[in-house]
């Protein structure tokens, strides 16, 4: 049950919501950029709560979600290669490349462990010095710190068999050219907590800054979200947009400067691509030189990714349009009957943190 | 280690091996009036106009887990499927497909939890088979068991039976069994207490089903957890939609916490010994009374009620909002950002 102080705030959230919808002759429009906020607006039922003055938007927050076609292809080439056991965290298991997933190749012979950290991937191939482990290096701000730190565990310990596929994406530019887009109509963008604890508030100034856009950074129970939605309707009401930390108890106005160090020291940027945006630049990391050992890229080469992995994203999945806020997943003709988490066609339905399986598991 | 510490493809031939491997190994532990005979079928008598048969096949990896074992599983699953049917569960059939190379002490070691889980429950074992497969065609052992029970007398159960306004009971906290295993399995460096809640249901079913009228149907909650039987059950109807409470659906606080941090939801994970209950309204809180009291059941709770419907099942948050619940569809996997 909510205690006393969270339905008040719940209360004054609402009244607030009906507020801005009035003032604004229509219901306010909010993206949500992190595959967590993705699940727990979907699993709390916070939509039903706000139906009447709210819609709740989901963008590129999903990591799996926003991976590239091609790079898909690319882990699973990998996962063919003699000797290499590709470690990896689940959600990756079951996304279908153009012409396979780690699932089907598992089934084939391919080796493939699931880790729930990259440190776990490094102690594996310690443990298996005659087989070469390969991580996929998926994720945001918030995990590359950790990838980072085993590149340079594994320097440390002179470990020669592990290696990193770093398919990492850093957010702010992807959110930049969100903002660009002159179809995307959003009155605000709930931030996501983990990557503002790495980046600090400050990296998403831009937001409010260039954009006119209110945000504020959240945290992960419902309550924090519905804080969050708050703030940024007063944000709305007294127009003025900026950036403001809701989850103050973690986020700093700098982040965790130790991190971003290690970052530095391991990756330089790169341009990348994302599903449904196409190549973003500086959106990208790139294992740097004096790490080659540690980056799958260079210690193995792969035969070209053929011109198969153009065709199957046209085979109907809106993955790409629902990444960018364009479409929901009720858009998709496949949804739930030919798409869904026992037989996905595109990454949103795989990922548990995926706007499809959020909407396929909780009917919102 | 001697040579003759594990199984052997030999202990499958069906000669002097196999021989020794009976009396050496089950019959010490399993043994009874019924199955000494050897023989290669067992008569049993059977006094019932309603006798209900069960099989299910025991593949847990890893064979022991904190709580239990591949052994006692097979008996407390197969025993649990009848009890939920209403019936009393009165005798099993097994059969072992042994690995070679299997060690023999690990054996011992099933046999005699699958003894004790057979007293626990008062079962007897009356039919058994072994075979031995070579190395990595099977994974250490599968345990395959037949249960005989006979309908419990005056109890009438069945999904047809259910109506709007039936209340929903779960016998206690969600997801341990599912997490214990998955904890196991994979790759973790935490530590944690959680262990598997497998428990024969009989001791508990019966005194219920004697005591009270108005239980209506049962399941027990194995794979595909709450939720994915609910939503079997409400879409077989067609007319009814079920709705839960998200706040009264027990699951244990340190459950709740590592699914929380992997990204897995309870009402998701198998349970081994919890089942879940539709009965009539006015029966249903002195049912739960009953269970909490009597049967030592202290976290069972109504945790939603039966309504008119399509086939939906919906869950009441805890911040108020609704959501949909459908079938377990693919494994549960973790989050990653």
């Amino acid at each position: 049950m909510l205690e006393g102080s969270e339905k008040k705030l719940l209360g004054s959230v609402l009244s607030l919501a009906r507020k801005v919808c009035d003032r604004i002759g229509r219901k306010v429009k909010l993206m949500e950029v992190c595959g967590t906020h993705t699940m727990v607006i979907a699993k709390s039922g916070l939509k039903t709560v706000f139906a009447d003055s709210l819609e709740l938007i989901s963008g590129p927050g999903c990591p799996v979600c926003v991976t590239d076609q091609k790079d898909i292809d690319k882990m699973i080439l990998y996962s063919r290669l003699q000797n290499i056991t590709i470690c990896t965290f689940g959600d990756m298991i079951k996304v279908p490349g153009s012409f396979s997933s780690l699932e089907i190749e598992r089934a084939y012979g391919a080796k493939v462990e699931i880790f729930y950290s990259p440190n776990e991937a490094l102690m594996y191939a310690m443990a298996y010095p005659q087989r070469e482990a390969v991580f996929v290096g998926i994720g945001f701000e918030t995990t590359i710190p950790l990838v980072a730190y085993c590149i340079l565990e594994a320097k440390k310990r002179g470990v020669k068999n592990f290696s990193v596929l770093s398919l990492h994406k850093i957010l702010p530019p992807a959110l930049r050219v969100l903002l660009d887009d002159p179809d995307l109509s959003i009155d605000g963008l709930i931030l996501p907590g983990h990557v503002s604890t790495i980046t600090g508030r400050k990296a998403f100034d831009f937001i409010g800054r260039d954009y006119g856009i209110p945000s504020c950074i959240s945290g992960f129970e419902p309550q924090d979200i519905i804080e969050a939605i708050g703030i940024i309707l007063l944000q709305i009401l007294k127009n003025r947009p900026e950036v403001e930390i809701g989850y103050r108890r973690v986020v700093k106005e700098n982040g965790n400067l130790t991190a971003q160090e290690i970052i530095r020291q391991v990756f330089e940027p790169c341009d990348a691509k994302w599903r449904g945006f196409g190549e973003i630049p500086g959106s990208g990391l790139l294992i740097k030189k004096e790490f080659s050992g540690f980056d799958a890229l260079k210690k193995f080469s792969l035969p070209e990714v053929n011109s198969e992995s153009q065709k199957s994203e046209k085979s109907g999945c809106i993955c790409g349009d629902i990444i960018k806020g364009k479409k929901t997943p009720l858009d998709c003709q496949l949804f739930s009957s030919v798409c869904n988490p026992s037989r996905p066609f595109g990454p949103c339905m795989v990922s548990q943190e995926g706007a499809c399986a959020a909407y396929y598991h909780y009917g919102v | 280690m001697k040579m003759d510490d594990v199984i052997l493809l030999s202990h499958g031939d069906g000669g002097l091996l196999t021989h020794n491997l009976i009396e050496e190994y089950f019959l010490p532990h399993l043994g009874n009036d019924l199955l000494l005979n050897l023989d290669d079928s067992t008569s049993i008598t059977v006094r019932s106009d309603n006798v209900l048969v069960t099989i299910d096949s025991y593949v847990v990896d890893p064979i022991f887990f904190p709580g239990g074992d591949i052994g006692k599983l097979s008996i407390y699953g197969t025993v649990n499927d009848l009890s939920v049917s209403g019936a009393k569960p009165l005798y099993i059939a097994a059969s072992f497909i042994l690995e070679e190379g299997l060690k023999l002490s690990i054996l011992k070691q099933i046999v005699a939890s699958m003894a004790e889980a057979c007293n626990e429950a008062k079962v007897k074992i009356v039919a058994g088979d072994t075979k031995v497969v070579g190395r990595n065609q099977v994974d250490k052992i599968f345990i395959t068991t037949t249960g005989v029970g006979t309908l419990l007398e005056g109890v009438n159960l069945g999904k047809h039976l259910i109506r709007p306004h039936d209340r929903v009971i779960v016998s206690g906290p969600l997801g341990n069994h599912g997490l214990c295993i998955l904890l196991q399995r994979g790759n973790f460096s935490f530590k944690t207490n959680i262990k598997s809640d497998c428990a024969p249901l009989n001791k508990v079913i019966e005194p219920l089903l004697k005591t009270f009228n108005g239980v209506k149907y049962m399941r027990d909650l194995t794979r595909g957890g709450l939720a994915t039987c609910l939503k079997e059950i409400a879409s077989s109807s067609r007319s009814i939609d079920i709705l839960l409470d998200e706040e009264s659906i027990p699951v244990d606080e340190e459950v709740r916490g590592i699914c929380e941090t992997l990204g897995l939801d309870p009402l998701y994970l198998a349970n081994e010994g919890k089942f879940v209950i539709f009965a009539e309204k006015d029966e249903s809180k002195s049912l739960v009374k009953f269970m909490r009291e009597d049967l030592g059941l202290g976290m069972a709770s109504i945790v939603g009620e039966v309504r008119e419907g399509s086939g939906n099942v919906f869950m009441k948050t805890t911040i108020g909002g609704t959501r949909r619940l459908n079938m377990l569809s693919g494994n549960p996997l973790p989050r990653i950002c």
